[in-house]
């Protein structure tokens, strides 16, 4: 996409989707939380057992997910149910490559992103002239039609059927003195910095802009002269190519990928943490792929019989106290915070 | 300050010799999970999603420890059941089982249910080697000792019950023309190749037709038809409940009277028999290995009352008219079995080894003649089944018990 423009008093990633102007205070601080959020992120692997690694794996690649989803609902302004079918694109791809033409594990990203922009780009075309929830309801048969298009007998060859395919966990480099889950930790973060930084520079950029401008007001949107179902397709393909990827690296972290695995219910998952992290916040994505992998375990600790309904409470608790997501409450506390300190300031 | 004299040494003397001597005596020996006062037990099972009826498996198994440990464990050590939820999801799977073998420490893990679910995990307990024992699922592939040492089936194999299936056929129908409708993947795949085993040279004479349905299709009527119009006289029906039901309605409405084997997956009264009708059922010849607890030939029987006693006592909520209830508690009486046998080496090696050395062990609610065997290049516990027929309103069991015995 084109190039970041950078400029004194950027912070639009961040915040520009709820509506707010920060002040020009704001970068510089979101610098040093990003940078020390890296280097937590760096050291966890060295300290942590490798199941906790494992799991923060699985949440960075959830994390990476719902960055697609959000970049076609909180940017773009389009809700889509189908996003597990790309995900199990992304996946297979993987799998598929990596099972049967022996192609290297890190050369498959490319190749199931780029499966999975195709895929967006063409289902985008048709499916874009629908509006709102009736696009959902396009995605939702998408999302239905996944598992079992896997299943599906003429392509067993390729997929596996209901079987599934294994495949092997990617080695570490030989001068890492570093075991398989470590390396495909600090793999896995590489790409997600890459494509967060990534996504950052999109939604900056005249492309971003048109993007969101089209969320805000198709009509005048068109006005001003944006291609509004070139960019709508455009968008949607850059969101499956995200969750593709993502679900490429998923299954290089679990080693296998199924029909089973792909259902409807990923897709109502990510939508989850897409609300919980913030519609339309990037870091907030972060925040979405810890509560969808923890969340559902949290509950089941406190009683494996009435694990749905806690998942339930605790969902509506978090919709409660933050109606605009974990990225919207640090927002607001950020603004209290502020509003305090110069009261202070005053008096 | 105590002085050390010549008396003390003596004192004390034996009191080492006999701290340092116990251990080489009573060769105590653990892996990760087993102390001298706890095993960790770790298991998956879908108590949410699609597949959550199997549920009720997971909650008789924790009932059942909750009684050995009411009772003392087994050889003095209490059972940590830890039992976590995949909803069948295979991910999820893979995140619960590295949870328990790395985080939790679990010795092994035990029933762990459904093909995917087990497919996802077979390669890392294997690696790993951490026993993944007696899982619930019936794919031929659990009893491969060759190449994935660390794990072992517990039901009949379907592949098993083709087998008995032909065995039956060769006494009561030597002269049989077979028609088979198969569901179009490994498990419909797995009953075929269990039958055409079983009959040997006589499977390309006797077989008159083969049709395979796809789960996609919205009905298996056209197929039924084929195998008729082939001039079959014995339907062997291999399907999942939805598409059984459909195969019977669809036999009788086209005047076919065949010998009807239908596949134990289907064996269900209400789930399949009813929706297809009774009547048209009748006739119906299916395998069964466990007793049915509602069937009133087992009302005076000794297991028949171990189990309803056990189910009062510790499962009370458990519905007693499930079968699965039954499934639960006669696996957990397998595992309970082999650690007992493994005596003070709980090492995870020790467990396999005793996994696959069972010698003729009979359960309370499998059926009388069923005995459980293995061995070190046979994982498949349980091989023998009897025949039942349905007479319109419950499965009568009849005829020997069958050995459909299969080597991966």
């Amino acid at each position: 996409m084109s190039a970041p423009e950078h400029t004194a008093g950027q912070s639009v990633p961040f915040d520009a989707a709820l509506g707010t102007a920060e002040s020009a205070a704001q970068p510089a601080r979101h610098h040093w939380a990003i940078a020390g959020v890296v280097i937590v992120a760096l050291l966890i692997p060295l300290i942590g057992k490798s199941f906790i690694v494992f799991q923060l794996t699985l949440v960075m690649v959830y994390a990476l997910a719902i960055l697609g989803l959000n970049l076609l609902t909180g940017f773009n302004g389009q809700f889509s149910l189908g996003h597990s079918a790309f995900y199990g694109i992304g996946a297979y791809t993987a799998a598929i490559l990596m099972d049967q033409a022996d192609i290297p594990y890190y050369a498959t990203l490319p190749a199931a992103g780029a499966a999975c922009f195709v895929v967006g780009f063409l289902f985008g075309l048709p499916a874009l002239r629908l509006q709102g929830i009736y696009l959902a309801l396009a995605t939702f048969a998408l999302a239905i039609a996944m598992p079992q298009i896997l299943k599906f007998h003429p392509l067993e060859g390729l997929t596996g059927g209901v079987q599934g395919i294994s495949i092997l966990k990617p080695d570490p480099p030989g001068f890492l003195p570093i075991d398989a889950d470590q390396w495909l930790y600090y793999f896995t973060l590489l790409v997600l910095l890459v494509m967060f930084a990534a996504a950052a520079n999109l939604v900056r950029s005249r492309t971003g802009r048109a993007i969101m401008a089209i969320r805000d007001n198709p009509i005048a949107a068109a006005a001003m002269g944006i291609n509004t179902s070139l960019y709508k397709s455009l968008t949607f393909g850059v969101s499956a190519f995200y969750t593709g990827i993502a679900g490429a690296l998923g299954a290089l972290a679990i080693q296998f990928v199924a029909p089973d695995s792909f259902t409807f219910l990923l897709s109502v998952s990510l939508l989850v943490g897409l609300v919980v992290g913030g519609v339309g916040s990037i870091p907030g994505c972060l925040i979405g792929g810890l509560f969808v992998l923890f969340v559902p375990n949290l509950a089941e600790k406190v009683s494996t019989g009435l694990a749905g309904a806690i998942y339930g409470v605790i969902l509506l608790l978090v919709i409660f106290v933050m109606p605009s997501g974990a990225a919207g409450f640090v927002r607001l506390a950020g603004a209290h915070f502020a509003r305090w300190r110069s009261s202070r300031r005053s008096s | 300050m105590t002085r050390i004299t010549r008396r003390t040494i003596l004192a004390t003397a034996p009191a080492f010799l006999a701290m340092t001597s116990l251990p080489a005596l009573a060769a105590k020996k653990y892996d990760t999970g087993a102390t001298d006062t706890e095993i960790k037990i770790g298991h998956t099972n879908p108590y949410s999603g699609p597949a959550s009826a199997y549920g009720v498996i997971g909650k008789t198994e924790a009932a059942f420890f909750k009684m050995i440990n009411e009772q003392g464990g087994i050889n003095g050590r209490k059972i940590e059941f830890i039992s976590y939820d995949d909803a069948y999801s295979p991910p999820k799977t893979v995140e619960q089982v590295r949870k328990l073998v790395e985080s939790d420490g679990v010795f092994l893990l035990f029933n762990t249910l459904g093909t995917p679910t087990n497919t996802a995990i077979h390669k890392y307990c294997n690696q790993k080697k951490v026993p993944q024992l007696f899982v619930a699922t019936g794919a031929t592939k659990w009893g491969d000792p060759k190449n994935f040492p660390w794990t072992m089936g517990w039901q009949p194999n379907y592949q098993s019950e083709g087998q008995i299936y032909a065995q039956y056929l060769m006494k009561e129908h030597p002269n049989a023309k077979i028609g088979i409708l198969y569901q179009n993947d490994d498990y419909g795949k797995d009953y075929v190749k269990g039958l055409k085993d079983g009959l040997g040279d006589k499977a390309k004479s006797m077989i008159v037709s083969e049709v395979p349905y796809e789960t996609t299709d919205p009905t298996v009527d056209s197929q039924v038809v084929t195998i008729k119009a082939a001039g079959a006289d014995v339907f062997y029906n291999v399907t999942t409940p939805k598409f059984a039901a459909q195969a019977i309605k669809k036999a009788v409405d086209i005047g076919w009277k065949p010998v009807h084997l239908l596949n134990s997956v289907s064996t269900s009264i209400g789930g399949v028999l009813q929706p297809a009708g009774l009547e048209a059922s009748k006739g119906a010849v299916s395998t069964f290995y466990l007793k049915d607890p509602v069937d009133p030939t087992w009302k005076d029987d000794a297991g028949l009352k171990e189990w309803t006693a056990f189910m009062d006592k510790y499962y009370p909520e458990g519905d007693k008219t499930n079968g699965f209830t039954v499934t639960g508690y006669s696996v957990v009486q397998t595992l309970v079995h082999v650690l007992k046998q493994c005596g003070d080496e709980l090492t995870r090696e020790n467990v396999m080894k005793q996994a696959a050395s069972i010698k003729d062990l009979t359960l309370p609610m499998l059926l009388p003649g069923i005995k459980i065997n293995t061995s070190p290049t046979d994982f498949f516990p349980i091989k023998q089944q009897q025949m039942a027929r349905f007479d319109g309103k419950s499965w009568e069991l009849f005829g020997p018990i069958y050995t459909g015995a299969v080597h991966a």
